[in-house]
């Protein structure tokens, strides 16, 4: 399992692939937060974070599709699929392989962004006046909610050979995951499951571990979530063999 | 046996693209797996691999079944899959290490670079996958099927697409490989098959329609060419 995912992980660091969608997720990410009027922090008076953390979530929605597209819709259309699945490794290890992959370079996109923690403890008054329990939540959330958005990638990926596809059902897949449920909620209709129908949802177990609370439950619904769907993964590219 | 092979079935629907074959091939010889196009030659191969599942029957590679234990048969397989598909952003190196690694294999640089010279990829060893000619690409493909040293060698029209000269090398490659190795090839070639196989398997719409050496078959045909006999078996 080693030898394929640091093949992948290098695969990634030596195309332009990890580089452009890391920079471009950045760029974005501190536009939004210190330049563009309205959503930068300047204008907003308050030194915290959380208008980055609930922006993060839809550049996820763009940023973890476009790394995840190519794992197995990229082998498949060029016939490596076939080199790798004769090797001896298993269906398991190649899926955890690549996921851990994908992962690893989200969280390289996540790092760079501490940086926006230190500027604004710098900026609070007095200085060094930001909830940290806080942030660390929020970041730890935005990981799981990286590693629910890469697991859904993937699957998406081993359904097809095209790689433009893999991505727009992985970016729907995910944007309905995360806000999907909440929004299906507040139908007239199903109002009076609101709650249930909610928690599905990829959002309210977000905002719940962004407060810098960890409840278990929110960790056992990350973890179902992505282990639900590298089955699904699995499945997919199993089955038509 | 290296290979025994009994009442291997690959069906599509209501499609048979192998239907009920069987057949057994041994170490040191090497044995030319021919058909007209969509015979079933690849997918015969492909489900000897692990890379498809039978519908029924099954194989043994090195006394290892394919479906019950295909990871242990996979480590006793090497394959070179049809059009030779390779990480084209890889080095040869890097490649060759990354195919090592799932073998598991130790001293596995000395490996590398023994099996580079042996296929005589020396001269384009510090190049990407992506810039080699095809012959030579061919050649990584074949370093890479070997390089646990396996005792079965399957390959998928390892010649297809190549010049004389390499045809020639590669060739010679293969039949130095056969003589302690199981050597499974398909081909199109008959001169190729007459050039290096000992024995010969024609297969025909998923049947298999020929099993013998390649002096038996001749002579079951009174000595008519090997083409006049592909013809008669598979029109």
């Amino acid at each position: 399992m080693y030898a394929v995912f640091k093949r992948e992980l290098f695969s990634f660091l030596s195309s332009m692939v990890a580089y452009i969608t890391i920079g471009i997720f950045l760029l974005v990410s501190s536009l939004l937060l210190w330049f563009f009027p309205g959503t930068s922090l300047l204008d907003y008076g308050y030194a915290e974070l959380s208008g980055f953390f609930n922006l993060v979530p839809y550049l996820f929605m763009f940023l973890i599709p476009a790394i995840t597209m190519r794992s197995f819709a990229e082998e498949k259309r060029e016939g490596t699929y076939e080199l790798l699945i004769t090797k001896p490794v298993t269906l398991w290890q190649i899926l955890t392989a690549k996921y851990l992959a994908c992962l690893i370079l989200v969280l390289f996109a996540l790092i760079p962004t501490l940086v926006y923690y230190y500027s604004i403890s710098k900026l609070g008054y007095p200085e060094g006046n930001i909830d940290s329990g806080a942030v660390i939540g929020s970041y730890l959330g935005l990981f799981l909610l990286g590693a629910a958005f890469t697991s859904i990638g993937i699957f998406a990926s081993a359904l097809t050979k095209n790689q433009v596809i893999a991505f727009a059902i992985s970016a729907a897949l995910c944007a309905f995951a995360y806000l999907g449920f909440d929004y299906s909620s507040q139908i007239f209709a199903m109002q009076n499951f609101e709650t249930t129908i909610a928690s599905f949802g990829i959002n309210q177990h977000y905002q719940s571990i962004s407060r810098g609370v960890l409840d278990t439950r929110d960790l056992i619904y990350f973890i179902s979530f992505c282990t639900l769907f590298l089955l699904f993964t699995k499945l997919a590219i199993g089955g038509k063999r | 046996m290296s290979i025994s092979v009994k009442n291997l079935s690959k069906h599509y629907d209501k499609q048979k693209a192998v239907d009920s074959i069987s057949f057994e091939a041994k170490a040191g010889r090497i044995l030319g797996f021919l058909g007209p196009n969509g015979a079933g030659k690849s997918t015969t191969m492909r489900m000897l691999t692990g890379y498809l599942e039978p519908t029924s029957g099954g194989a043994e590679i090195s006394n290892y079944n394919i479906s019950t234990q295909a990871i242990e048969a996979k480590k006793h397989i090497g394959y070179l899959p049809e059009n030779t598909p390779l990480y084209a952003e890889m080095y040869v190196k890097e490649f060759l290490n990354f195919a090592g690694q799932t073998y598991r294999l130790k001293n596995l640089s000395n490996r590398i670079d023994e099996v580079i010279k042996m296929v005589g990829l020396t001269p384009e060893k510090h190049k990407k996958i992506g810039m080699l000619s095809k012959g030579y690409r061919q050649r990584v493909g074949l370093a890479q099927a070997i390089i646990h040293n396996p005792e079965v060698l399957i390959l998928d029209e390892p010649t297809s697409g190549l010049d004389p000269n390499q045809l020639v090398d590669i060739r010679a490659l293969i039949k130095e490989l056969g003589k302690n190795k199981t050597v499974v090839i398909s081909t199109h070639i008959m001169q190729e098959v007459e050039a290096i196989c000992d024995d010969i398997i024609i297969i025909n719409k998923g049947k298999i329609v020929a099993n013998d050496t390649l002096e038996g078959i001749k002579k079951a045909h009174q000595n008519s060419t090997l083409e006049d006999i592909f013809r008669k078996l598979t029109a």
